[in-house]
């Protein structure tokens, strides 16, 4: 719970560049690879498996050990702690042991005098595997009963019964896409060894304390004896909060067999091989409903390609089911969800978490729905919104904030929905080759960990005699903007200008024990903490000043890096100095937990989250029926940050998000073949959009509200959500693709990410439905 | 012998210079300038941009190209001047385009941002490619973060910045070489030679040399593949290779020319061949790759070839024996296998200028439009008189082991009737042509089933209908 009254402001907040803009377009902004390489570091590789599933019978790394520049190979054997890199469940091995579960796993570590001869060597092992039996998709594992864990079922009334029931039933399925994270700084780790064996990881991760905790047991040493540092990643979108670990505890193990510093920087093509990506999900669903659209029973089959180990599969695969309604109520729901384990890369955490293969798939539903009835799409998703007497989740949580409905009223009028509907029929009706869709679909996303204890935060603030603040948290900044709106936040708090705020790289000495920087938290948890700490400090401030000047506390305001105390006033660096020397202390922790949530995962019942952040976008795309080519011709969103705490971060956000959302559904195509060797490892084969794909009209809006719950200065959380406005694009490809054949009552049969392959053949389908 | 080159105007001269160390490693661990990223080390994201300049012709100023620095081997840098995100700005402050990408959110990770800073500076100073719409000068550009737009948003606040190269360019051409430059370190020996009788010389000395010119391909051999090439020649600095002739009768150009530097006149041939250009990796890629090397590699689905042998181009092949001249579609042997000789290399490609009224159409389909490679690439050229398709050359990439022409389907073209039933008919006989693999850019069923869809496209542009949505995009305009 806070410690403090949560602040609340109903004044804009400034629009701060980013606290490392200026070092970002100078190049001296320093990432874990620029840090001077002291003459003595080692460089490393994996040998990797080449098999899905295999034993391994003999391992010869006679070759490696003789290759140039080798210094030393190791295997599981040296490793002195557990063999363990997970986050939960104990089954990611560092080196594989005697089996291997998919390829590209390491099978041994080379450290060498430089990186190119640590590669080379790392391809000269020799192992040799007898083959067990491997299943690579989904179809494949379902046949073998191979799950991380039990099926899933999340329900409320009788689905089967209301179907049999409902005027109007449709079957249908279709499947969507993984995606690699692409983040343009690859994995990279530093660890040096230091006195009486304490050891220094400078890791690109969202979670620098689950890597210490990792590295210490790998070692077979404490916490306190691994310390993890973070100032930046280039770039993470979910995929450095477990994958990051590791490449950290490869790197400690090295450093620590050797006693040399040791880095780990990943080729972008290994990179792509050996680490999660976004889950591949099969989505299936029988859907009754009434003639206006409105559902009134759905039986949804979610199965999602885990691969070889359970990393955050659960939790994942879980917030599928939680977003499988979006902004729907749906009165009688069957939410059955499959977590399928192959024998390839172990699938992770990636912005939105599960959320938008969930929402992809009700929206999906929807459009089915809509194109079974001849009906405008927006008009059934508005007849299936949330509302008075309908505003409870399939999971049993009130939808206490649901401003869906008037923020997608509000979004069709600004974006002339209706309007350019008529005139795309107009265009589709002149035009043969070339035929154009337009879709608004909302997003309603649910903030807070589902797992609830990761709920909580630590920050640690320092002023110094001179009024300099120095401040630090558990989050990490991945450019998303974080470090800036915590400094903000703590400027606000002293009155200070926010340049006199530093902000300091995220280590697991300063804060510890802290989460992972993921499900959009960031600023709402580490925001809390570090406004937490500062009112400590600013309380102690006031009650000196206050003694000193003989006022009341009510009288002491900082403002403008002023303080003024009853009648007087000082700069706020002239008070600190007093009070230094009047023995007052002005260093102090922070901590918040997220009042309010439960959640029990055994019933699927409870409140999961705190809020939630909504969201819609209006997408017009073009298609080319010959060849299967789209453009994504303009954009409106509308979306929802509560009151922002720096709009000008938080639009990029939205836009950033909304493009990777549009890459996921369009472009950026994962290829496995038959025996899990993934295809697509290198941005020539693996496509994330450009900046000619970037929409020409993108207009974004900032919803005009605040959160109803008490967060930091009523903001809401901005990471994850606008991913998923990108799921218009794909609903208006739907409708582009249905205008080669306006009689057909019926949905394309499109899955995605809709390639120009995927579009021509759902052309085709269309014209012969 | 070593290799020198102009780092901020200073000369940086290096001894015992490995031939395929990239100037990216060299940048951030050897001088530890680090501002400059690796990305990919493949030459497809940007994030290690860098210009590159080099005296023009007179010898008077200097042009500049942003080109990947993981991809370009230190020997390719000599006689040249260098700058890096490190150069810009004077004593530490901020040029106006760094200044304004920094106050408008144009980074987030801030990752890619020196990439960026470098080909929008390029762009600022009028290095190759400037003239091109912004989307273009960063289609080799990747960024993850901020979808673009605050980025495109500077780049149009600042558009010009000044630049005084005078005394660079007196250093320049203090630093120019008339005779080879070659080396060997470490079981790798290297040559630079400068006119095309010292290469052919060098071929018939060292027939197994490996050939680089913008080593876009071969960086990749080392780069990804770790191979050590023990003998190369880089033919990048032959004046004789780098000439570009347009005449009436077509096009003419050194096997050694840049992408970058031939797409207007490719663009003046034919306005469907500058879009093909266009779309030929990103403009770092442009302004490495050269039209020879992307034929001399052979590959199946380089995009210059199918769209150059539809039009009937020539190839003429020299070694220190001769020269001789063969129509392009005749140097495509079977797949990795080319009909280049021992000591052989190729001099120049003519293309012949196009009728007035032949119809040409060129197609790329990939599932991204910007820097990415083929699925299908289709180049029709048909001379049409009196109603009836007088003649027929059409050439696919991505549809065959090498860039070939669709023989079947050019025979029931020609000498019929221009009509949608023949070009149903030529489109059916494709599959006579081809028989298509399926691998990670598309099936073997898309692959035919677009290729023919290709004609139907080429026969309802001749009937005035709209079948690009690129071009549909491009009559919108911004907004």
């Amino acid at each position: 719970m806070a410690e403090h009254d949560a602040p609340r402001t109903t004044r804009a907040r400034p629009s701060h560049p980013h606290d490392s803009a200026h070092l970002h377009v100078a190049g001296t902004a320093r990432y874990a690879d620029d840090e001077p390489e002291p003459a003595d570091m080692l460089h490393l590789a994996f040998g990797q498996s080449s098999e899905a599933h295999a034993r391994i019978v003999a391992m010869d790394l006679s070759e490696v050990r003789a290759a140039p520049g080798v210094v030393a190979v190791f295997t599981a054997a040296d490793i002195p702690g557990a063999n363990d890199v997970s986050p939960v469940a104990g089954d990611d091995r560092l080196l594989a042991e005697d089996a291997v579960i998919s390829i590209g796993q390491p099978v041994f570590l080379v450290a060498a005098t430089s990186q190119r001869a640590a590669r080379k060597a790392a391809r000269l092992g020799r192992i040799d595997y007898a083959p067990l039996p491997a299943h690579v998709t989904i179809d494949e594992a379902r046949a073998a009963g191979s799950l991380i864990e039990p099926t899933q079922r999340m329900a409320r009334g009788d689905a089967e019964a209301a179907l049999a029931t409902a005027p109007h039933r449709l079957v249908g399925g279709f499947a969507m896409g993984g995606q690699d994270h692409f983040y343009l700084e690859g994995q990279v780790a530093v660890a040096t060894p230091g006195e009486d064996g304490q050891v220094h990881v400078l890791s690109s991760t969202q979670h620098p304390s689950e890597v210490q905790h990792l590295v210490a047991h790998l070692l077979h040493r404490s916490s306190a004896d691994v310390t993890v540092e973070v100032r930046r990643m280039g770039g993470a979108f979910g995929g450095k909060e477990t994958q990051a670990a590791l490449f950290a505890a490869a790197a400690a193990l090295a450093a620590d067999k050797t006693g040399r510093p040791a880095k780990f920087r990943c080729d972008r093509d290994d990179d792509m091989v050996m680490t999660g990506k976004r889950h591949e999900f099969r989505v299936d669903y029988r859907v009754g409903f009434d003639a206006e659209g409105r559902i009134l029973a759905l039986r949804l089959a979610l199965a999602s390609r885990c691969g070889a180990t359970v990393d955050l599969s659960p939790a994942i695969n879980d917030r599928a089911m939680f977003h499988a309604d979006n902004c729907y109520f749906l009165p009688n729901v069957e939410i059955v969800s499959e977590r399928l384990k192959t024998n390839t890369v172990s699938a992770t955490a990636f912005r939105g978490f599960g959320g938008p293969q969930g929402m992809l798939a009700i929206e999906r539903v929807l459009d089915d729905v809509a194109a079974h009835l001849g009906s405008d799409p927006l008009a059934v998703r508005i007849a299936n919104l949330y509302g008075p007497a309908r505003d409870t989740t399939p999971y049993g949580m009130t939808v206490a904030d649901n401003i869906a409905p008037e923020l997608i009223d509000r979004l069709r009028t600004t974006a002339r929905y209706g309007a350019r509907r008529a005139e795309i029929a107009a265009f589709n009706a002149r035009n043969s080759v070339l035929k154009k869709g337009i879709a608004l679909t909302p997003v309603k996303f649910g903030i807070s960990f589902t797992t609830t204890h990761l709920n909580q935060a630590g920050a640690l603030v320092h002023v110094y005699a001179d009024g300099s603040i120095q401040i630090n948290h558990g989050g990490t900044e991945m450019g998303q903007g974080l470090y800036i709106k915590v400094a903000q936040i703590v400027a606000d708090v002293f009155g200070v200008p926010v340049a006199r705020v530093r902000i300091t790289a995220t280590r697991t000495d300063k804060v510890p024990n802290t989460s992972a920087t993921a499900a959009s938290s960031g600023a709402d948890l580490n925001g809390m903490a570090a406004y937490n700490a500062a009112r400590t400090i600013r309380d102690r401030i006031t009650a000196f000043a206050a003694r000193t000047f003989g006022c009341d506390a009510d009288a002491v305001r900082f403002a403008d890096g002023l303080v003024r105390v009853g009648g007087t006033e000082m700069p706020f660096g002239d008070l600190c100095r007093k009070a230094h020397i009047g023995r007052i202390s002005l260093s102090a922790t922070g901590y918040y937990a997220t009042p309010d949530i439960a959640y029990d995962r055994v019933a699927h019942r409870g409140r999961p989250f705190y809020y939630f952040a909504y969201g819609a976008s209006v997408s017009e795309v073009v298609i080319d029926t010959l060849t299967g080519e789209h453009r994504v011709l303009a954009v409106d969103i509308l979306h929802d940050v509560g009151r922002s705490l720096n709009p000008a971060i938080d639009l990029g956000q939205i836009e950033g998000g909304f493009l990777q959302g549009q890459g996921w559904l369009t472009t950026e195509e994962l290829v496995f073949d038959a025996r899990g060797r993934l295809l697509t490892h290198s941005p020539a084969t693996y496509k994330i959009p450009t900046a000619s794909d970037r929409p020409r009209h993108l207009s974004i809006a900032l919803w005009d509200g605040e959160n109803v719950e008490p967060t930091i200065h009523r903001s809401k959380a901005v990471g994850e959500p606008p991913f998923m406005l990108a799921i218009s694009v794909f609903s208006a490809l739907n409708q582009a693709i249905a205008a080669v054949a306006p009689e057909v009552r019926g949905l394309p049969l499109l899955d995605a990410p809709a390639t120009p392959e995927r579009i021509l053949r759902a052309v085709a389908a269309q014209r012969a439905a | 012998m070593m290799v020198r080159f102009l780092l901020d105007g200073e000369v940086v001269a290096l001894d015992a210079v490995l031939p395929t160390a990239t100037l990216l490693d060299h940048l951030r661990y050897r001088l530890r300038r680090t501002g400059t990223k690796e990305g990919c080390s493949e030459g497809d994201c940007g994030a290690c941009t860098v210009l590159v300049g080099t005296l023009d012709a007179e010898g008077s100023a200097i042009t500049w190209r942003a080109v990947n620095a993981c991809i370009l081997f230190l020997p390719m840098l000599d006689g040249k001047a260098l700058l890096t995100v490190e150069s810009l700005g004077a004593a530490g402050a901020l040029n106006p385009l760094q200044a304004c990408m920094a106050a408008n959110g144009s980074s987030q990770c801030g990752f890619c941002t020196p990439g960026f800073v470098m080909s929008l500076y390029g762009r600022c100073i009028g290095a190759k490619g400037a003239e091109l719409p912004v989307t273009d000068v960063i289609a080799g550009n990747l960024c993850r973060c901020t979808g673009y737009g605050p980025i495109l948003a500077a780049a149009q606040t600042v558009e010009r910045l000044p630049r005084d190269d005078a005394a660079m360019v007196a250093t320049l051409r203090d630093l120019a070489r008339s005779e080879t430059l070659s080396g060997e370190s470490a079981g790798q020996r290297w040559f630079v030679p400068r006119t095309a009788a010292a290469l052919a010389d060098l071929l018939a000395a060292w027939p197994e040399a490996r050939i680089v010119a913008g080593a876009t391909d071969v960086g990749l051999w080392v780069t990804k593949g770790l191979r050590d090439l023990e003998t190369l020649i880089f033919i990048g600095d032959i004046p004789e290779l780098q000439h570009i002739d347009e005449s009436r009768e077509g096009l003419t150009l050194g096997a050694g020319v840049r992408y970058a530097d031939a797409h207007a006149a490719f663009a003046r041939l034919h306005p469907d061949l500058g879009e093909l250009v266009r779309r030929i990796g990103g403009l770092q890629v442009r302004n490495a790759a050269t039209i020879g090397g992307n034929i001399a590699n052979g590959s199946p689905i380089g995009d210059g070839p199918p769209a150059l042998i539809a039009l009937g181009a020539t190839l003429t092949l020299r070694s220190a024996g001769g020269k001789r001249t063969m129509p392009l579609e005749d140097y495509f042997l079977d797949y990795g296998r080319q009909d280049r000789r021992a000591g052989e290399f190729i001099e120049a490609i003519h293309v012949p200028r196009p009728g007035a009224n032949d119809l040409i159409h060129i197609s790329k389909l990939s599932r991204r439009f910007d820097s990415d490679i083929s699925a299908v690439c289709g180049a029709f050229a048909l001379r049409v008189e009196q109603g009836v398709v007088a003649s027929a050359r059409i050439a696919f990439g991505g549809m065959a082991a090498t860039p070939r022409r669709a023989s079947a389907c050019e025979a029931a073209l020609t000498g019929q009737p221009f009509t949608l039933a023949t070009i149903e008919r030529a489109a059916a006989a494709l599959r006579a042509d081809f028989t298509p693999v399926s691998d990670v850019r598309g099936s073997a069923a898309y692959r035919l089933d677009a290729a023919a869809n290709l004609l139907l496209r080429l026969w309802a542009k001749a009937q005035g209908e709209a079948v690009s949505v690129l071009e549909l995009e491009d009559a919108l305009g911004g907004a």
